[in-house]
């Protein structure tokens, strides 16, 4: 599953980073490096993380409420 | 009445094309649905991938955490969109309302959004250029490159230029632990962007973590053996320096080439565009049907005495395409103004920098909670008496309050007490930024005629 988390938001407050370790990781005091793939086995973990980050700087593209994928839309114009 | 129908026509079969598919082209084709746009949608981009997020790759990617070919940026819905990628906009056709791609098809718009972003400047030599082990880092594929070489284990990385995205570069290859020397024609990193005073700070985090970093050098040219491959560097300084990888890390130039011609503003520094992100035409007319966000925008900012900024940041992309989506839909009394206060952020050395604000056109800096030495702190800059800008070194909590000081114009320097305020933050220190007076890279503009319907401008862009 697809992730972005808005680093002008972040705050450091980790709990991304207790929710869902794999995913989400402090580097240093407050910098936050983060995995933008997470895999499937990680959906519990990174749902609860994008919902219990304070500020609201995690973006997820579930992929159980999946938008259309770019396949779907007609690629280089063969619609 | 038949202006509101027009629009409302527009608002449901209308055409829109997006010329660039990163991260300012799918944030305004997700605001143009949200906001109810049912008519065509069609995102061209020249890369032939999906829109990716691209801070990771200077990062999570280099240091292995992340896999440069999974970077893609989640959706915030469908966009039932027609997407031209791995084709670039070859040509604007304004009156006719037309794009042309490089493949020779043409698409035609009844509004057209231009975020078509940067590319990294390449090291000026092209046979140097083309030495295996000489790299630049601004692609999804440039990220992969760089990872798998740098995964190999050269004998020593040469980045030439300490901006954010060398020093990242800088700070990856440490973590990694090559050996890895820094060339920075200024007088410290991130002089441009954070002033001599703070670039100094940034100075003793690369040479605490074992960079060997080199200040007042250029590199004046790379040597490659009989095979092609890069072995060493020449330096301005008369010595050389072994190195099997050189990262070239001197900044980016604007992708407006494709709109030579068109008539539209478009030129090195960008394409200019009024506050409302309609894109200006060589006469310095605004048009009614193109706009543009994104790195490649630069338009006027009330805060900051309406000059013309132009930001490569990633917030200004996400904040100026749902501007120029909305305004593309709207009638002219609903737009909106792009007012968003300038921030970014950069992670390295084990450091969070972040900065509001536009600290380039600080005049004086101080340093209002913590302390330079301990590489932890708030420095807020001034302009004219006013506060302008804030950084914080691993501070991040307290930036809010001087956004909304510097979207107040509160006077600087401040006139209250801040929470562990030391000796150094007592006074303001210039801010040491490099002489703006230098040359730049502006277009030429030649006027002919003498009446004003006689008047006739040509415009010749610079060389970048």
């Amino acid at each position: 599953m697809r992730l972005v988390v808005d680093l002008n938001r972040c705050q450091g407050y980790a709990q991304c980073a207790f929710l869902a370790p794999d995913v989400f990781a402090m580097h240093g005091e407050e910098s936050l490096l983060y995995n933008p793939h997470a895999e499937a086995a990680q959906r519990e973990q990174v749902l609860r993380a994008a919902t219990a980050c304070p500020v609201r700087a995690i973006l997820v593209e579930d992929p159980d409420d999946a938008p259309d994928r770019v396949e779907e839309e007609g690629l280089s114009g063969v619609r | 009445m038949s202006g509101d129908g027009a629009l409302e026509q527009l608002r449901r079969e209308g055409r829109i094309v997006i010329v660039g598919a990163s991260l300012a082209g799918l944030r305004a084709a997700e605001t143009l649905r949200e906001e109810g746009f049912t008519g065509s949608l069609t995102l061209i981009g020249d890369e032939p991938h999906e829109p990716y997020d691209r801070p990771p790759l200077s990062k999570q990617v280099l240091l292995g955490h992340a896999s440069a070919d999974r970077t893609e940026l989640p959706r915030r819905h469908g966009l039932d969109a027609d997407w031209r990628l791995g084709v670039a906009a070859a040509g604007l056709d304004m009156a006719a309302r037309r794009v042309r791609l490089a493949d020779g098809d043409e698409v035609e718009y009844d509004r057209l959004l231009i975020a078509t972003g940067v590319r990294a400047r390449p090291w000026p030599h092209p046979t140097e250029a083309e030495l295996d082990g000489v790299f630049v880092l601004r692609t999804r594929d440039d990220a992969a490159r760089l990872q798998r070489r740098l995964a190999a284990s050269p004998r020593r990385v040469l980045v030439i230029g300490a901006g954010f995205t060398g020093s990242e570069i800088a700070s990856a290859c440490r973590e990694r632990g090559l050996p890895v020397t820094v060339a920075e024609r200024g007088a410290a990193p991130l002089v441009g962007a954070l002033g001599g005073v703070i670039g100094q700070v940034a100075a003793e985090l690369q040479r605490e973590h074992g960079v060997d970093l080199r200040c007042g050098i250029m590199v004046t040219g790379l040597e490659g053996d009989s095979a092609g491959r890069l072995r060493r560097a020449h330096l301005s300084d008369g010595t050389t320096l072994d190195a099997d990888v050189a990262v070239v890390s001197l900044g980016a130039t604007r992708n407006t080439e494709w709109l030579a011609g068109s008539g539209l503003g478009a030129g090195p520094r960008g394409i200019a565009c009024d506050a409302g992100c309609r894109a200006f035409d060589v006469r310095g007319i605004v048009t009614d049907d193109v706009f543009v966000a994104g790195d490649v925008a630069r338009s006027p900012h009330a805060l900051f005495g309406y000059q013309f900024l132009s930001l490569e940041h990633w917030g200004n992309a996400v904040a100026q395409a749902a501007t120029a989506a909305h305004n593309m839909i709207s009638s002219s009394s609903e737009r909106r103004p792009h007012l968003w206060v300038p921030a970014f952020w950069s992670s390295q050395f084990g450091v969070n920098i972040k900065s509001v604000g536009v600290p380039s056109l600080g005049e004086e800096v101080i340093v209002t909670q913590g302390s330079l030495a301990e590489h932890r702190f708030t420095g807020v800059y001034g302009y004219q008496g006013r506060v302008i800008a804030a950084v914080s070194f691993d501070q991040t909590k307290w930036l809010e309050f001087y956004q909304r000081q510097i979207e107040s114009a509160a006077p600087f320097p401040p006139e209250y007490s801040s929470v562990d305020r030391r000796p150094e933050g007592l006074r303001p220190v210039p801010a040491d930024f490099p002489d703006p007076s230098l040359p730049t890279h502006g277009p030429s503009v030649t006027v002919s005629g003498y009446s004003p319907t006689d008047q006739r401008i040509t415009f010749t862009p610079a060389r970048a």
